[in-house]
């Protein structure tokens, strides 16, 4: 590889770089020394670990927390790789991902079976409801709605639904707070590790499930249909691909995912379904396959990163008197930059233009 | 007003669209710029409507040199051009858009404007209504909105392009008796751009031919389509006399079948072609000879007739249906309808291939494709981007992903800008089909290669299609007659 085509690979370090640099303005402007705030979001990632057991059991600011955290973001972005694939922009993914957590409740609060029956059932109910969720916006979408659009107010019944359930058929026995339903059993939760929010389970679930994303997407002939979809659809039909179909299985296979995505998160982060269950994972999601380039190996490295640096947040709000939505602040101006000039090639091709139209 | 044209030159990287081109127009006359697509029209109108810049020559205005810098730039100098999609904003009203285009201050003088508008459209026997809404109205009408626009904002110069593409008779009619009143009682110069020998003869007082970006010569019209034809499309090749292949049992039939689309509604079409046979489908671009390809492809549905291959009725088949009973469509535009940029040879024909598999077997694919490769004699390596591909070889490749035996190909311009090389190989690789009993049904802009490739001839114009010619008996004139419309 020579030296240019180098330098069209690193230079995404670029705007991550002015990323950092601004956020770290944005600090001074504000008064806090950077060096305290970074720090505390490192800490806030891995702790300072005192033992390998405090490393592990931390339960405020722990690794296992922000890995915790990154599971259900992991899972609705691998999901994401599908559709993106195929050149759909599945902005409904929040609202699959309610879905999911809809899903498992139903099934955590109406069946009572032993955990290794009761557990896979609410995890096929989740998928199964992101499932349906995306296949309304993929039915839309062949009745002339665009993805975004039907996604988007799919996204508000989604929450909608979820504040119907909360307030009337789910509503604790004691009277409602509009604030979730019961804790569910033990056996329908997934078995934690130690006193964290941390499942093995829930890691093994998403080992599984991007493995077969790779799969998909590699190996596949469905795969090899889907890129040439999203890289040119009117070729693509001429070569005999069904555009409705293929779109139709992609999105009911990205909404199974968040579906998933959301059970980990009733069943693991939390252990009943809340107010806001998703708390804008799905959107997050967007932004971590955006920043990764649609890339399969980045998407792990990119969703991690951005789980340990909300996660990381909220230490940085214990120790500071700042907000903890400066990881917010972080990881959007990243994206934000990364999308404006990450890309070295586009920008030559701009300034190229540019300067011809000045002559 | 008088323009002047001085040697305008344009180059769009290898093509030379403008070859110092030099006219000049005079004041109360109508001109017909005539020429094939692709012969440079475009380009010096929108050079001389301030759209785009020369790269070189000089453009004189009542002989003032001038500068234009945009079209607005060029309408204040007097020069308008009329799009083949009016620039116009189809939620606005009608007052609204009019006003668009004005200097004004923060408050919209719009009664004002539209008792104008209401005025000025008199003047030239348009009906405007100002309150209504842009998009309910036909193109016919926004057309007429644009010149009105054109003609306040002080035009003396008038070009349109293509106008009567789209846009029904009654309008045609007004259109032309406005324009013939703009030249004659207003002493306005107006420019006519169109493939439409008829409209040139019926309208103008001279017409310029345009070929491959050089002006090849002028005439005064009325005169013979002969005349035109042979500019636009140069002498026919001496044709060896070849027999005519002997045409097998049918393999398409077209009983009166009606093709519909927003621009042009096909005449009932009855058409029967049979195996071996290369039928070519020709006429100046947009007068049908595209819809009813796609109509037989199954990717047009019919209004009305019906559509059978081999006898048995596919009338209601979509594309997909049609490429499993062993037909093809081959598009023009390679990367655009055909191939998909961003994938490999490879994946490509992984993409075609039958067999219904879950997980690709690359190497098999790769193999398979090294072979066609050699076989079609690509220049380019199984792991190639398509797009790395040169023209000719994205040509070859398409072949190369054929399946081996097929009952009809429907092709849209076969070697649009390929070099002689490739040209006559894949003229190569249809005759060798045609030998195999493949039925070949295909669109050319170019008369020498109709002529010479097929074995019958229909010609489009206006929508409707012509008798069926025998390739081996027809001339240049019979051709011209054909395109200019006449039967």
């Amino acid at each position: 590889m020579n030296g240019g085509a180098w330098l069209k690979r690193a230079w995404i370090l670029v705007p991550i770089a002015a990323a950092l640099v601004l956020t770290t303005l944005l600090l001074y402007a504000f008064g806090t020394s950077p060096e305290v705030a970074f720090r505390a979001i490192w800490d806030g990632v891995v702790g300072t670990p005192t033992g390998l057991v405090d490393f592990f059991t931390r339960p405020q600011g722990s690794t296992l927390k922000a890995i915790a955290f990154w599971i259900p973001l992991f899972l609705s972005s691998a999901g994401l790789l599908i559709t993106f694939r195929a050149g759909l922009w599945n902005i409904g993914i929040e609202g699959q991902f309610i879905l999911g957590a809809l899903g498992a409740t139903w099934i955590a609060l109406s069946v009572q079976l032993p955990a290794p029956l009761q557990i896979p059932l609410e995890i096929l109910a989740a998928m199964a409801g992101g499932a349906l969720w995306a296949g309304l916006a993929a039915l839309l979408k062949r009745w002339g709605v665009h993805e975004i659009f039907g996604g988007l107010a799919l996204n508000n019944l989604a929450i909608i639904l979820t504040n119907y359930l909360i307030a009337g058929p789910w509503q604790p026995p004691e009277g409602g707070s509009f604030r979730g339903t019961v804790p569910f059993r033990d056996e329908a939760l997934l078995p934690l590790v130690g006193s964290t929010r941390f499942s093995l389970v829930a890691l093994v679930l998403a080992a599984g499930a991007f493995t077969l994303v790779v799969l998909a997407l590699q190996n596949s002939a469905w795969g090899l249909r889907l890129k040439a979809l999203g890289r040119n659809p009117r070729s693509a039909f001429l070569l005999g691909v069904s555009s409705n179909r293929e779109a139709l299985l992609a999105m009911l296979f990205c909404g199974a995912l968040a579906g998933m995505g959301g059970a980990v998160r009733v069943l693991s982060w939390f252990d009943s379904l809340r107010q806001s269950i998703s708390g804008g994972i799905g959107y997050l999601a967007l932004m971590v396959v955006i920043l990764a380039a649609f890339r399969l190996a980045w998407t792990p490295i990119v969703s991690l990163f951005f789980a340990a640096v909300l996660s990381g947040s909220i230490v940085l709000q214990l120790r500071t008197q700042l907000h903890s939505s400066l990881g917010d602040i972080l990881t959007g101006v990243m994206v934000l930059f990364v999308l404006l000039f990450g890309d070295l090639g586009r920008l030559r091709g701009l300034f190229r233009r540019k300067a011809k139209d000045d002559v | 007003m008088q323009v002047e044209l001085q040697s305008i030159s344009k180059r769009f990287g290898k093509i030379q669209a403008n070859d110092k081109i030099s006219l000049t127009l005079k004041a109360g006359r109508i001109y017909g710029i005539l020429g094939e697509n692709g012969a440079g029209k475009s380009t010096l109108m929108k050079i001389l409507s301030g759209y785009q810049a020369a790269d070189g020559g000089r453009i004189l205005l009542d002989g003032a040199l001038v500068h234009f810098r945009s079209p607005s730039d060029a309408l204040a100098a007097g020069v308008g051009m009329l799009y083949q999609e009016p620039l116009d904003l189809p939620p606005f009203t009608v007052v609204e858009n009019y006003l668009l285009g004005q200097p004004g201050g923060v408050r919209l003088p719009a009664r004002r404007a539209a008792r104008e508008l209401e005025k000025l459209g008199a003047a030239y026997g348009f009906k405007v209504q100002p309150d209504e809404y842009i998009r309910g109205l036909s193109l016919g009408e926004r057309q007429q909105l644009e010149l009105l626009r054109l003609l306040s904002g002080g035009a003396q110069v008038l070009i349109l392009d293509e106008p009567t593409t789209g846009i029904s008779a009654k309008q045609k009619e007004i259109l032309f008796g406005s324009m013939r009143r703009l030249a004659e009682k207003e002493g306005k110069t107006l420019i006519l751009v169109s493939h439409k020998l008829d409209e040139v003869q019926e309208l103008c007082n001279q017409a310029f031919v345009l070929r491959k970006g050089k002006l090849v010569g002028g005439a005064k019209v009325p005169c013979p389509n002969s005349k035109l034809v042979k500019l636009m499309f140069e002498e026919l090749p001496p044709r060896r006399l070849r027999a005519r292949s002997k045409t097998g049992t049918s393999v398409l039939e077209l009983k009166n079948a009606v093709v519909r689309s927003p621009r042009l509604d096909l005449q009932p079409v009855k058409l029967t072609v049979g195996a071996g046979e290369v039928f070519g489908l020709a006429g100046l671009e947009g007068n049908g000879q595209e819809l009813l390809l796609k109509a037989c492809a199954g990717l047009h549905p019919l209004a009305a007739g019906r559509r059978l291959l081999s006898g048995a009725d596919m009338t209601h088949l979509g594309y997909h249906a049609s490429i499993a009973r062993g037909i093809r469509y081959i598009a023009a535009g390679r990367l655009e309808e055909g191939l998909v940029a961003g994938l490999t040879l490879t994946e490509h024909m992984a993409l075609v291939t039958e067999e219904p598999v879950f997980f690709v077997d690359w190497g098999s694919n790769r193999k398979r494709m090294a072979e066609r490769i050699k076989r079609y004699q690509v220049v380019g390596t199984p792991d190639s981007l398509v797009e790395e591909l040169s023209g000719g070889n994205q040509q070859r490749f398409l072949f190369g992903l054929l399946p081996d035996t097929l009952k009809l190909i429907l092709m849209e311009h076969p070697t649009r800008g390929l070099d002689l090389r490739s040209t006559d190989w894949i003229w190569q690789q249809l005759n060798q089909r045609r030998k195999e009993g493949t039925a070949i049904i295909f669109i050319s802009a170019d008369l020498d290669e109709i002529v010479e490739r097929s074995d019958r001839i229909a010609v489009f114009s206006g929508g409707r299609m012509s008798r069926i010619v025998e390739a081996a008996k027809t001339n240049v004139d019979e051709l011209g007659h054909l395109i200019g419309g006449r039967q």
